[in-house]
């Protein structure tokens, strides 16, 4: 199998509330292969929710509901939970937004990360620690000796998120979903970060999944996009075409973003049509 | 209308002082609306809170609308700067309905016609009657940071302190609360501060920009110097080319 990585077809994630049920994610489809794939929305798309439908961390009392969803050719459907902790860390893993709240407080960096060996590679300590201090290294973490033994609080919001990716990445998955990985750092750092996620889809073959709502990092970074609104994906497109969408939601979004290039005197302001969501 | 000359902040912390900015100048002229951007920690933000008094500062000279800025402010000078913060969600007491958060101001300063007022700025910000009785976790965070924004104006003051007043909104509210900020600085002849970490943003409503790094002020460009990357410093350049977007080294 060359080809897909992932298969989602027609996946729906719903909530049921005390009067009615939320559908947070409507009949989406999509495939991944060894590509970046960008998934852009504004807060409540629905597109969290489809990356943690793929990992199956929608948390109680949602209901993930799909004809097709499988990974490497595998059912993830069929899943149970014993299958699912061997997937997540070791296949497949996420890298969350912010840094602060997806850290340890207590654990050090380095304790953090060989755990991640410890329970899927099952690598003694002196190798855990070097294959630690190596992906430090590989995500340019100048001094990984010292930030081994830094907390979390010790870092900067730029070294944390290196950090988060690191730990994400020790098991070599094939599969990383990214959820607003840059969003909490300034530019110059959110694009270290993109460059090191860049190098491990070429150098590793790696799937990457890249939520986020910002349309310009969006575009430049990512070779496929997905558009979602309130739960349902209305527009793929290759990236660099975001700027000629056809779907007028997208066409929306892409007029209401200041531009350094295209100076406007007022923005375009989006106005929602119940029809999309048919 | 806002002059400053060697503004200095320094932050006493645990024995060690930091200087959160050095010795920073620049104008700001009556109706403009002037940007200051920076990464974190550049000391964007402890500029504005200088100007408004709520850091203590030391400058050569510090003037508010022709007059220098005392130490302690008078309720007068306060009443002619208002602030917006960027944390919609953080910056409305959430057991006050809308309607006790725009009182509050106009009761300090004893002001007249409260009723009214309140009503007008509510329409003026583009929200209902209906919302004048809600509490903010009843409100969209476009709607929150509308009653801010009718918070800060409703004493009609000169002069407007943005504090990234668009970060925490998603692009369609952005543009919607941008296309505001650009028509009530019209309509209530304000003159403005932004700051923002977000060079489009800062380009869509400023002439005249400030790039800030580590508490120091790089240059001031205009907004057509910004578009077309005539600028001086490195620092700038740099800035511009990561905000643009990623660019992949060709392999």
């Amino acid at each position: 199998m060359s080809g897909e990585l992932l298969v989602v077809e027609n996946l729906n994630v719903a909530f049921p509330g005390r009067t009615s049920v939320t559908q947070a994610v409507r009949d989406a489809s999509f495939t991944l292969g060894r590509e970046r794939l960008g998934i852009v929305g504004e807060s409540g798309s629905g597109k969290s929710t489809t990356g943690r439908a793929i990992l199956g961390l929608v948390p109680r009392p949602g209901i993930v509901t799909a004809t097709t969803m499988s990974y490497a050719g595998r059912n993830l459907l069929a899943n149970t939970e014993r299958d699912w902790q061997e997937l997540r860390g070791r296949r497949m893993s996420m890298v969350m937004q912010d840094p602060k709240y997806s850290l340890n407080p207590v654990l050090t960096v380095g304790r953090q990360i060989s755990e991640t060996c410890f329970l899927h590679l099952r690598t003694s300590r002196e190798d855990a620690r070097r294959r630690t201090l190596r992906m430090l290294e590989a995500v340019q973490i100048r001094d990984p000796e010292l930030v081994y033994d830094l907390y979390p609080h010790q870092l900067s919001g730029g070294m944390g998120q290196r950090v988060m990716i690191a730990m994400m990445l020790i098991a070599e998955p094939d599969l990383l979903i990214a959820d607003e990985p840059t969003s909490a750092l300034d530019v110059t750092v959110q694009n270290e970060v993109l460059r090191i996620l860049d190098d491990l889809v070429r150098e590793r073959g790696m799937g990457l999944i890249f939520i986020s709502h910002n349309l310009t990092v969006v575009s430049s970074f990512c070779d496929r996009v997905l558009i979602m609104y309130a739960g349902r994906i209305v527009e793929q497109c290759a990236a660099r075409d975001l700027q000629n969408a056809r779907h007028p939601y997208t066409r929306a979004l892409v007029a209401a973003t200041p531009s350094l290039d295209s100076p406007r005197t007022e923005l375009a302001t989006v106005t929602r049509d119940p029809a999309w969501l048919q | 209308m806002i002059d400053i000359e060697d503004l200095n902040v320094t932050f006493h912390s645990a024995g060690r002082d930091v200087r959160a900015v050095q010795n920073v100048s620049f104008r700001v002229e009556e109706g403009e609306t002037f940007g200051i951007v920076g990464e974190s920690g550049s000391g964007k933000s402890t500029i504005l809170r200088a100007i408004a008094g709520l850091v203590p500062s030391a400058s050569a000279r510090l003037e508010v609308n022709g007059r220098p800025a005392a130490h302690r402010r008078s309720r007068a000078d306060r009443r002619m700067l208002q602030f917006v913060f960027q944390d919609p969600y953080a910056s409305l007491h959430p057991r006050q309905t809308v309607d006790d958060i725009l009182r509050e101001p106009l009761e300090i300063h004893r002001e007249s016609a409260i009723d009214e007022r309140i009503a007008r700025a509510i329409a003026d910000v583009g929200l209902l009657p209906a919302h004048r009785f809600r509490y903010p976790h009843q409100l969209s965070g476009g709607q929150r940071q509308r009653v801010a924004i009718a918070r800060a104006l409703i004493l009609n003051p000169p002069i407007l302190l943005l504090d990234e007043p668009t970060s925490a909104l998603d692009v369609s509210v952005q543009a919607e609360i941008l296309n505001l900020l650009a028509r009530l600085r019209q309509s209530y002849s304000l003159t403005s501060i932004l700051v923002s970490h977000d060079l489009a943003v800062v380009a869509h409503l400023c002439r005249r920009i400030a790039i800030m790094q580590l508490g120091r002020l790089v240059e001031i460009i205009t907004a057509d110097d910004l578009r077309s990357g005539a600028v001086k410093a490195d620092y700038t350049r740099r800035l511009i080319a990561a905000s643009r977007g990623f660019v992949r080294a060709s392999a």
